[in-house]
C-alpha cells in the first residue's frame, strides 16, 4: 500500500470525488491516511420548558438545534461553514472544542486526526491541538493586559519564559509592536485586536483552527489580510474551519464550503461548484449564489415566480 | 485632579451641613422634652417653678431652634462639638471613647461579611443549581428577609442564655475593673454582636456576587479561556475574580451605610457601648449636641467609604483609568 501521509489528496481522490458526504477540493490532504477532522451526523438539542405554556405547568422538551451534521477538514485546507445568523454555527465550534452546556443532549462522531473523541478527549484537545479564533476583543479579558491573556496561564514555571518567547516572536511576524503587550484590550484597534487574537490560537501550535467569525466589524482589507493569515497557517499543512455568514468571503478565500442552513449541513462541496447553480446541489447553495453580487441578485422567491 | 478634590471638599462640607440642620430641626419638633426626659416623671413633678427653669437653660429647651444651631455651629468652627448634657463630658471625649467600641465591632462584621459574602457568591455561582447553590441562596433569602433585632435575640438566646457560651451583653465583664479587661475579654464580648451583623451582611453581597459570576462565567472572555484549555474553575480564578470583585467591592463600600445602621439595633439588643447605643440614648433624651455628633461621625464614615470605592474602581478597572501605562 501506498504510503499516504505525503501524498498530496490527488493521489488518493480524484478532485471533486464524493467521499464521506463530501466533495474534495485541490488542498485536501488526507495526512496520516485520514481527516484531520470529521464530523459524523452530530445532532445537538437542548432540554428547554415549553415557553407556551404558563410557569408552572410548562414541561421539559427538546429543542434540536443542529442536525445530523456531517462536515470534514483536510489538513492544508480552509473550510468555509457559510450560514445565517443564529442557524447554529457557533454551537459547531463549541461542540468541536467539547464545550457543552449542562442541558444540552449530544449525538453523532467526531474524530480528530483518525482517532475517534468523546467530549472529555475533545477538552483535552482545546488549546492542544485544536485551537479556537474568536471573533473580537469581547473575547479578550478585558481588566488584564494583552501580552499576559496571549501567554495564557497554567504553565509550570520554567515553561512560561518559553511561552513569553513565543509570544514576543508571533507579536514581530504579526507585526504587533511589543508595546502592545502592555496595552488592556479596550485600547486596542480592530486590526490589533484580530492578530492577537490569532496570536493566542497559534501560541499553542494548534493543528486545527477553528475561526468563529473573525472577520465582522473589520473593513475589507483588514478582512482580506486576516484570511491571508489563514491561508498561510494552511499552507504550513493546518486546517482550518472557517465558520462565517459571508458568502462572498468565503468563496474569496476557501478550498471547501459547507452550506449551514436550519442546524445542518445542506451541502459541503468544493469552492470552485459555486461557479454555476447547476454545480449546486441543494436549494438554498443556490439561492445563496443567486445572492452573489455579480449574479442576478434574485431571492429565491423571485425564482418561483 | 485638583478639580475633583475640590469638588469633593465641597461636597463633604454641603453634607455635614445639611446632615447637622436635619438633625437640630428634627430633635426640636421631637415631642420629647430635655428636662423630663432626663430627670424622671416623679421627680420632674415634685421640683420648684425655679428649678426647672434652671434645668431647662441648661439643656437649653426655652432657645429657638435657630439660635441653638447658631450656638452650637459656632462652637463647632472652633473645633468644639460641645457638651453632652447627658453623659456630662464633651462630645468628642464620648464619641472616641464608644466610637472604638463601634469601630472595632463594625469593622469585624465588615470584613467577615465581604469576604464570606464574596466567598460564598462565587462558588455559588460557579457551581449553578447545584445543592450548595440552592442552599447558599436559600440562607441569602431568609436572611435577607430577617429582621437584625430579631436575628439578635435568637442568636443571644441560643449562645448567650441556653448555651452559655457568650456573655449577655456589654463590651467587658461586669464588676472588673476597666484596667483588668484583656483583649480576650474584650474579643469574648464583641463574638455574638459582630456574628449578628455579620451573617445579615453576608446575604446581599452574595447574591450580588452570585448573580456576577453567572454573567462572568458566560462572557466570551470565559468561553474563549476554556476553549484555550483552562478548566471552567480556572478559566474563572484567572480571568474571573477581578471582574467579579468590581461590583462587589462598590457594594461593600456602599454597604457601610447599611452596617452602621444595623449596629445601632445590635448594639441595643447586646447593651454594647457603641455610637449606635449613644445614638439611642442621646435621641431619647434630648442630648442635641451628642445626636449631632454621631451624625455627623457616621456620615463622614459613610462619605469616606463611597469615596474609597470610586478610588478603588477607578484603580481596578483599568477602563475608567484613562491611558495609564
Amino acid at each position: 500500500m501506498t504510503d499516504l501521509n505525503s501524498l498530496p489528496h490527488s493521489d488518493v481522490h480524484t478532485e471533486a470525488e464524493f467521499h464521506h458526504h463530501h466533495m474534495h477540493a485541490q488542498n485536501s490532504q488526507h495526512k496520516h491516511g485520514a481527516h484531520l477532522l470529521q464530523v459524523e451526523h452530530l445532532s445537538i438539542a437542548f432540554e428547554m420548558y415549553d415557553e407556551t405554556k404558563p410557569y408552572f405547568q410548562a414541561q421539559q422538551r427538546m429543542v434540536d438545534v443542529i442536525h445530523d451534521v456531517n462536515i470534514a477538514v483536510h489538513a492544508g485546507e480552509i473550510v468555509a461553514v457559510v450560514g445565517a445568523s443564529g442557524s447554529g454555527k457557533s454551537l459547531l465550534a463549541d461542540a468541536i472544542l467539547g464545550i457543552y452546556e449542562p442541558n444540552a443532549q449530544v449525538s453523532g462522531t467526531i474524530w480528530f486526526d483518525g482517532e475517534e473523541q468523546n467530549a472529555q478527549s475533545l477538552a483535552q484537545l482545546r488549546g492542544k491541538g485544536i485551537s479556537l479564533v474568536p471573533q473580537g476583543v469581547a473575547s479578550l479579558d478585558p481588566l488584564m493586559r494583552v501580552g499576559k491573556q496571549v501567554e495564557g496561564f497554567g504553565f509550570p514555571r520554567h515553561k512560561r519564559a518559553e511561552r513569553k518567547a513565543g509570544r514576543q516572536e508571533l507579536f514581530a511576524r504579526y507585526d504587533l509592536d511589543e508595546s502592545v503587550a502592555r496595552m488592556y484590550p479596550h485600547q486596542l484597534s480592530g486590526g490589533m485586536a484580530r492578530r492577537v487574537l490569532l496570536c493566542c490560537a497559534l501560541m499553542d501550535n494548534p493543528r486545527l483552527i477553528v475561526a468563529d467569525e473573525p472577520t465582522p466589524g473589520l473593513d475589507l482589507q483588514l478582512a482580506e489580510r486576516a484570511l491571508d493569515d489563514f491561508r498561510e497557517f494552511a499552507q504550513e499543512g493546518g486546517g482550518v474551519m472557517l465558520i462565517t455568514h459571508d458568502i462572498e468571503l468565503a468563496l474569496r478565500v476557501a478550498d471547501r464550503v459547507a452550506v449551514f442552513y436550519e442546524g445542518s449541513v445542506v451541502e459541503e462541496t468544493s469552492v470552485a461548484a459555486f461557479a454555476s447553480p447547476d454545480l449546486l446541489e441543494h436549494d438554498f447553495s443556490r439561492a445563496l449564489w443567486h445572492a452573489l453580487p455579480e449574479h442576478d441578485f434574485r431571492s429565491k422567491r423571485q425564482d418561483n415566480a | 485632579m485638583s478639580k475633583v478634590l475640590i469638588h469633593t471638599i465641597a461636597k463633604f462640607l454641603l453634607l455635614m451641613l445639611g446632615v447637622s440642620v436635619v438633625t437640630f430641626v428634627l430633635v426640636s419638633l421631637s415631642p420629647i422634652d430635655p428636662v423630663q426626659a432626663n430627670v424622671g416623671q416623679a421627680a420632674y413633678l415634685n421640683m420648684s417653678e425655679a428649678k426647672r427653669a434652671q434645668l431647662a437653660e441648661y439643656w437649653g429647651s426655652g432657645l429657638p431652634l435657630w439660635e441653638r444651631y447658631g450656638n452650637w455651629f459656632g462652637d463647632l468652627l472652633h473645633g468644639d462639638m460641645g457638651v453632652s448634657l447627658r453623659y456630662n463630658a464633651p462630645v468628642a471625649e464620648v464619641i472616641a471613647t464608644r466610637a472604638l467600641n463601634s469601630l472595632a465591632l463594625m469593622g469585624c462584621a465588615w470584613v467577615i461579611s465581604g469576604v464570606l459574602g464574596f466567598v460564598l457568591g462565587t462558588l455559588a455561582g460557579l457551581w449553578q443549581n447545584s445543592l450548595f447553590d440552592k442552599l447558599a441562596k436559600g440562607y441569602c433569602f431568609v436572611l435577607a428577609s430577617v429582621p437584625t433585632f430579631w436575628l439578635g435575640l435568637i442568636i443571644l438566646m441560643v449562645f448567650a442564655v441556653y448555651l452559655g457560651w457568650f456573655p449577655v451583653g456589654f463590651s467587658v465583664p461586669l464588676g472588673m475593673s476597666s484596667a483588668d479587661v484583656g483583649l480576650a475579654d474584650a474579643l469574648h464580648h464583641m463574638v455574638l454582636p459582630a456574628l449578628t451583623l455579620s451573617v445579615v451582611g453576608i446575604a446581599n453581597i452574595a447574591l450580588h456576587t452570585r448573580e456576577k459570576t453567572v454573567d462572568v462565567l458566560e462572557s466570551d472572555y470565559i468561553r474563549f479561556a476554556r476553549a484555550r484549555g483552562l478548566s471552567r474553575s480556572k478559566a474563572l480564578l484567572h480571568h474571573g475574580i477581578r471582574n467579579i470583585a468590581l461590583p462587589a467591592l462598590t457594594l461593600q463600600f456602599a454597604s457601610i451605610a447599611e452596617i452602621f445602621g444595623g449596629s445601632v439595633l445590635v448594639e441595643e439588643v447586646f447593651s454594647y457601648p457603641g455610637l449606635g447605643q449613644a445614638a439611642v440614648t442621646a435621641g431619647l433624651g434630648g442630648d442635641v449636641a451628642l445626636l449631632a455628633g454621631i451624625a455627623l461621625v457616621s456620615a463622614a464614615l459613610v462619605f469616606a467609604g463611597n469615596m474609597c470605592a470610586n478610588v478603588m474602581y477607578g484603580i481596578i478597572d483599568v477602563r475608567m483609568g484613562g491611558d495609564r501605562r
